[in-house]
């Protein structure tokens, strides 16, 4: 549904805040995308089955085996801020 | 009008793995904050997920424990939502094709045995840890991407007592096949309560409301307890119900609003393309079925029919699984296995608990309590006497033969030493000898007592009891 799509929900979600004017470039943006995508709908899909992978493989798995981790110093040298062993984040409210 | 509940719990638990789900971190509780991470469990750009593949047996195992089915086809998702304890702004979850579906959870409830049926069990990984001060929070990933399973249940469950039991009854399940500690205390059981009411006998369902991640069960039940009834005041007084998430506040008792529905999320799920699916092998999933055991309930219904046990000790048995292999490892070549029970429940385990030792420690062969027993059996020694030559074995890891002949403890059924004796104690109180005859029947287990102490305990107390009785008439 190009015409319906809600630019407004979808920044929501994404924790993107968008100017009006950004909201009308990107919508019509977004817009034009999914109707491009639209397009799928034209292909003749009776009897095949739908999948969620095109690569025929499965099973693919690891063994139960522990690798030497990051070092606390290494894992936090791109944080924006740091404190006591932990990535510092603004204050989480429920 | 009269109202029901309807109650669904989701149960998370952490697998015991060595590693984490997708990446070789450890799985691993109370180390450093941010130790066990590295880019994958980071979400760092550009890093690929592998499944651990023991986190895939322990989940197809769990299948089989609850008696559910292994589809043919499973397949990971991602769920897609922001929270700082979320690295990767998704979470990797099964959507529509978890890795089990169906089967039970069979315990005993008010009396009864009930049964919940299991909707799914699905594959899933853990978040990090939030820490919150007062003007920022901190997070630590060391606990993101532990393999998590969520069991869903059906909403069948009908009440506070009944939620607390199915969950005791589930874990104990994980717990012996080796699926999960499910160590309450450091998180690796969490639960969210799906909790509406209905008029009784009512086809649909209420409105319902969700409590989020509690993380004890007798929080559950606490918190089911203020939930129902605030449910059915609200809708006694005509109000509406909506569908909403509450927390469980433990400290004041009650429930409050979270988020409500219009805030719900969208968590636009669609398969995780870096993760291939699972097709189970059934050569796979024999090997799996190998590792099933027998079930807690199971094994306390086989104890109580095979074994004659009562209720508690079976149940004792059950709970400290060490204890009832000693007791299995016995009881087929016990003539009283119900003594043998309690020998190892009332006289071992006090003792183990006494000296702080396990069972793998002690010193003496199991055997030894056989032995023991039939030396009471035969009455070779009184069953008071049989305390203490128990406790000898304890300390040193004797024979209890050997411990009686050494020590000189044998019973004594000589008839003429304990009159002896009897005259003794007759002569040495005459007050309960003149009670007695007064019609104080009470007064000659005193005057046996007597005798017993006399000889040390080695009197045979049944002869010790007939001769005081002969001498008094």
């Amino acid at each position: 549904m190009p015409g319906n799509f809600d630019v407004q929900y979808v920044a929501r979600l994404a924790r993107i805040a968008l100017t009006p004017a950004e909201q009308e470039k990107f919508g019509a943006q977004l817009s034009h995308i999914l109707g491009y995508i639209e397009k799928l709908n034209q292909l003749d899909v009776a009897g095949i089955e739908p999948t969620a992978h095109t690569v025929p493989l499965v099973n693919v798995a690891r063994p139960d085996e522990v690798r030497p981790s990051l070092t606390n110093e290494e894992a936090l040298r791109n944080a924006p801020a740091k404190a006591n062993g932990l990535f510092v984040v603004p204050k989480i409210v429920e | 009008m009269s109202y029901e509940a309807v109650i669904g719990l989701e149960t998370h638990v952490q697998l015991k793995t060595k590693s984490k789900m997708w990446c070789g971190c450890a799985n691993q509780f109370g180390a450093p904050p941010n130790s066990n991470v590295c880019p994958v469990c980071l979400g760092l750009p550009g890093v690929l997920p592998v499944a651990n593949e023991e986190a895939l047996r322990l989940t197809a195992l769990t299948g089989l424990l609850l008696q559910g089915v292994l589809p043919p086809y499973a397949k990971f998702d991602r769920k897609n939502y922001f929270y700082p304890d979320m690295p990767k702004n998704y979470q990797i979850t099964q959507f529509d094709k978890p890795s089990s579906v169906g089967g039970f959870v069979e315990f005993e409830c008010h009396g009864g045995l009930a049964r919940v049926n299991i909707t799914r069990a699905h594959l899933e990984e853990d978040v990090g840890k939030n820490f919150h001060f007062e003007r920022h929070s901190g997070v630590d990933f060391n606990r993101a991407g532990v393999p998590l399973l969520e069991i869903v249940s059906e909403p069948e469950i009908t009440g506070a007592q009944m939620a607390y039991e199915y969950l005791n009854a589930l874990v104990e399940i994980l717990r012996y096949g080796g699926i999960s500690d499910c160590d309450m205390e450091k998180g690796e059981v969490r639960c969210d309560v799906n909790v509406s009411v209905r008029t009784q006998g009512a086809r649909e369902l209420g409105q319902k409301i969700e409590i989020k991640n509690m993380n004890s069960f007798s929080g559950v039940r606490r918190a089911l307890e203020h939930e129902i009834p605030r449910q059915i005041e609200v809708l006694q007084k005509g109000g509406p119900l909506t569908q909403e998430t509450r927390r469980w506040d433990d400290a004041g008792g009650l429930t409050e609003t979270m988020r409500s529905k219009e805030m719900a999320h969208d968590y636009r799920y669609f398969p995780e393309p870096d993760l291939m699916p699972l097709a189970p092998a059934p050569a796979w999933v024999e090997e799996v079925a190998r590792r099933v055991v027998e079930l807690p309930l199971a094994k306390k219904q086989r104890l109580m029919s095979k074994y004659q046990l009562p209720a508690s000790d079976a149940q004792t048995f059950v709970w400290d699984r060490a204890l009832g292999d000693y007791f299995e490892h016995l009881a087929p070549r016990s003539k009283n296995p119900k003594a043998a029970a309690n020998w190892i429940i009332n006289n071992l385990r006090a003792k183990l608990a006494a000296s702080g030792a396990t069972l793998a420690e002690l010193n003496f062969k199991p055997e030894y309590i056989l032995d023991l027993m039939e030396l009471v059996e035969s009455r070779q020694i009184s069953g008071t006497m049989a305390q203490q030559v128990f406790a000898e074995m304890f300390e040193t890891g004797g024979a209890p033969n050997l411990i009686v002949k050494e020590k000189g403890w044998a019973q004594v059924s000589d008839a003429a030493a304990i009159e002896a004796l009897c005259d003794q104690a007759l002569a040495a109180h005459p007050g309960p000898v003149a009670d007695y005859k007064a019609g104080k029947a009470a007064a000659l287990n005193f005057l046996k007592g007597q005798v017993m102490k006399l000889s040390k305990g080695k009197a045979n107390p049944n002869l010790a009891g007939e001769i005081l009785e002969k001498k008094l008439k």
